[in-house]
């Protein structure tokens, strides 16, 4: 029996039909075999359009429908639920894209007709071959993973656990809070970062829903959506978590005191090598870093700490530990890695005193930094003219192309900042300012306001003439070259992908950006998803986004996970290998060559069997396959075989 | 019009996926412009592409064929790409035995944020095979 094909060519306003004469294609698929009908439509994937396609399904008794339209990843579950709705398996349609790959990237005319007219003609070949497919479902575990604790990691763990659900928060650092932590006060409303984050830091210790594991990170990742195994190691603290008071005895104890530079503190305070690294840390118990550590170093200490601690909590024999856990999504945010001034000389970073970054200048004006929240010079006198420069790394085709999407508005609470602290002259230099978010443009005002002066140029150079620190920048807008005397420079450097980001892509099966961020299914539509089924993206791992952005992208990647919980199941991608035993010669290439170990050999049949919770539908067993035994379903030989004939044929 | 059109070479591309596919359609819609040329067939790894896929693509008529896939340690399924790339030269040197030049055959990687390193490809394999014309299997005769 012959299948009833109907083709629907969509104009998609006028992206597609401005290129292609998609009348004339669906004239032409009119006459193609099997096909029943062929009509275009202005917006296949409204309302309208989509009942368009169902009316025709009902009225010719279709059997299999292609959609010549955008991309597959655009729109195929969309136009695959048309077809559901009206009782049709959804595997029975085929989409032609014929935007993003033809009408976007061509020039109007015969030629991009003739391409979009082959794609259509190969998928109409194709839907002959189709078969409805039935769509697995497993249960969903109702735990969730939550990669990495600063505010992202911080508000989606809260937010799950809020519903009831429990999860585990695994974080690198001995401490949560990520940057944010570091941070003095958060534009535009100027509240302080601390009032903010720290009552959310509070709950994440106290919900018994929250499983936390610091020191810690994701060694493995197995299994598949709704049911992943995750492996953790977490690093020894060589301090009992459980009855350290976090008193700070050991930490006043230590014969290291005041001689570390500080990695909360950016370097500018100093602490032991036993440490809280702040007053309000979670959780709030001391940790060693051994590197630093006399007696984990050298062996030789008069371990001054453990007599200091009333408590015994101190261990120097903790090895490291791996838990094993089971959970239904993942939600990756580990955030994102300052970028580092010192690797161009022009800025002066490291050459000179008082040129400090960004993030240095939080740690000094923060009440509890190691300045007391005093804005001073190296050596303790007040600073008269700052210099602010922007995009340091970023927006800079020798660095990083990509705009880090923050530092016009830090810089801008930065110089209200000093104002504020000191009455300081400060001057900004900046290649436009990005002030876009609510409130954002009205803060900008008000600094300027303030008498900050604001200069169109990207700081070129910071040098010392004389013995005079100066920022050497050209006024685009006075079209001058100036150059600047001031005391303190504060580089705003760029957001990067963290310095792991690609072996966590790897771990977790993720594509990573050009720009080296993790990559979003969908920019618009799937914009917390990915390539991997239950594993979503939460904050600057994604992209350099402000703190209220970051706090809404992970509230909706709890959402993600959430639903998949609610709903209990979720549907597995049916594309599997199958042995077709008759066919099979037992010569086991396929066996050796599957790199999840799905193949296995039935040796009394002799002949080769996959295991379907094994197999992920990579079809590299069928390629191999010299009798063609195997099919992979979705994408069978046939299928493939009258695509090929179908963008060939003139 | 009495002139001749241009011969427009036809490439049959493979992509997968995961990476090549997704930078096809980011080639799309960043409207990067390149020829009309390639042709793209969507598989779920460049592992997917059996030999005989390349073959039949040249024996309906294509000019040229072009597999591109995640870059190696990238691949979705851990290392389909891997043996599409042992494989390559096999086939490369099968379809010369055939009377295919080795240019008509590419292998590439091509991730899902390379949409200008793909389109870069095609128009360089366009200019490639423009020049020398049709694909003449052994004057006309059928193979397979
Ligand atoms: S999924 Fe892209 S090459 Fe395997």
């Amino acid at each position: 029996m012959s299948e009833r094909i109907g083709v629907f060519v969509c104009h998609c306003g006028t992206n597609i039909s401005s290129v292609v004469d998609v009348e004339q294609v669906a004239k032409d698929a009119g006459g193609w075999d099997n096909v029943t009908v062929a009509m275009d439509y202005k917006y296949m994937c409204s309302d309208p359009g989509q009942e368009l396609i169902q009316s025709k399904i009902k009225e010719h008794n279709l059997t299999r429908v292609v959609v010549a339209a955008c991309s597959p990843r655009m729109h195929g579950p969309t136009f695959k639920k048309t077809l559901e709705r009206v009782g049709v398996n959804g595997y029975l349609m085929e989409m032609a894209n014929i935007r993003e790959q033809c009408a976007w990237t061509s020039d109007p005319g015969e030629l991009a007709t003739e391409k979009a007219t082959a794609l259509t003609r190969a998928a109409v070949k194709r839907v002959n071959f189709h078969q409805p497919i039935k769509e697995s479902e497993v249960s969903v575990n109702k735990a969730t993973l939550v990669v990495g604790a600063g505010i992202a990691g911080i508000q989606t763990a809260l937010q799950i656990a809020s519903a009831g659900y429990p999860v585990y928060l695994v974080e690198k650092e001995a401490y949560i809070g990520g940057h944010m932590a570091q941070f003095d006060k958060t534009f535009p409303t100027m509240d302080c970062s601390a009032c903010v984050l720290t009552p959310k830091m509070v709950d994440v210790n106290q919900d018994p829903n929250i499983d936390l594991f610091t020191n810690s990170q994701v060694v493995g990742v197995e299994g598949y959506v709704g049911n992943f195994k995750v492996k953790v190691r977490t690093e020894p603290r060589y301090v009992n978590l459980k009855t350290c008071t976090g008193c700070g005895d050991c930490v006043s104890a230590c014969v290291m005191k005041d001689r570390i530079p500080s990695e909360f503190d950016e370097g500018l305070g100093k602490r032991s090598a036993i440490y809280i690294p702040f007053p309000q840390a979670v959780p709030l118990k001391a940790v060693v870093d051994k590197e630093s550590c006399l007696f984990l170093a050298k062996g030789k200490c008069k371990q001054t700490c453990i007599e200091a601690c009333q408590v015994n909590a101190i261990n120097f024999q903790e090895e490291e530990k791996f838990t094993e856990l089971e959970v239904g999504s993942i939600v990756l945010a580990t955030g994102y890695k300052l970028f580092d001034p010192s690797i161009g000389p022009q800025w002066g970073y490291g050459l000179y005193d008082n040129v400090i970054t960004g993030i240095q200048f939080e740690r000094l004006a923060n009440a509890s930094g190691p300045t007391g929240g005093k804005l001073v010079l190296k050596d303790g006198s007040q600073p008269q003219r700052v210099a602010i420069m922007h995009c340091i790394g970023s927006r800079d085709e020798n660095y990083y192309a990509h705009c880090s999407r923050v530092c016009c508005m830090s810089s801008v609470k930065f110089a209200h900042q000093i104002k504020e602290k000191t009455g300081a002259e400060v001057y900004e230099f900046y290649i436009d300012m990005r002030c876009f978010g609510k409130q954002y443009e009205e803060f900008y005002n008000r600094v300027q306001e303030e008498g900050v002066q604001f200069i169109r140029g990207k700081g070129s150079e910071v040098v010392e003439v004389d013995g005079q620190l100066t920022v050497r920048a050209e006024d685009t807008l006075l079209g001058v070259f100036r150059e600047i005397p001031v005391d303190m420079v504060i580089l705003n450097n760029a957001l990067i992908p963290q310095e792991d980001s690609d072996q966590v892509a790897s771990l977790f099966g993720l594509c990573s950006g050009e720009d080296g961020f993790f990559l979003e299914a969908h920019i618009k539509l799937a914009p917390v998803n990915t390539a991997v089924d239950g594993v979503f993206l939460a904050g600057c791992c994604q992209s350099p986004k402000d703190i209220p952005d970051t706090v809404a992208q992970a509230s909706a990647a709890a959402a993600q996970a959430l639903s998949a919980i609610a709903l209990g199941k979720v549907k597995l991608s049916p594309v599997r290998a199958a042995v077709e035993a008759s066919r099979c010669s037992g010569c086991m290439s396929c066996v050796n060559i599957c790199p999840y170990g799905a193949v296995g050999f039935d040796k009394e049949q002799k002949v080769s069997v996959i295991n379907q919770a094994l197999c992920k539908g990579c079809g590299t067993c069928g390629a191999a396959c010299p009798t063609g035994a195997i099919t992979t379903s979705h994408f069978t030989r046939e299928q493939i075989m009258a695509q090929i004939e179908g963008v060939c044929a003139q | 019009m009495s002139k001749k059109k241009d011969f427009e070479p036809l490439i049959v591309g493979f992509l997968c996926n995961w990476c090549s596919y997704t930078g096809a359609d980011l080639a799309g819609t960043a409207r990067i412009k390149y020829p009309t040329s390639i042709k793209i067939v969507r598989v779920m790894c460049t592992g997917m592409v059996d030999p005989s896929y390349v073959v039949k693509a040249f024996k309906e008529g294509a000019d040229g064929v072009l597999i591109s896939g995640c870059h190696p340690g990238e691949c979705h399924y851990v290392e389909g790409n891997v043996k599409t790339m042992r494989r390559e030269p096999l086939l490369a040197n099968l379809l010369e035995q055939l009377g295919i030049e080795r240019e008509r055959f590419k292998l590439m990687w091509a991730s899902a944020s390379e949409g200008e390193k793909f389109a870069k490809a095609v128009q360089e394999m366009t200019d490639i095979l423009k020049p020398m014309g049709p694909l003449n299997l052994g004057g006309g005769k059928k193979i397979g």
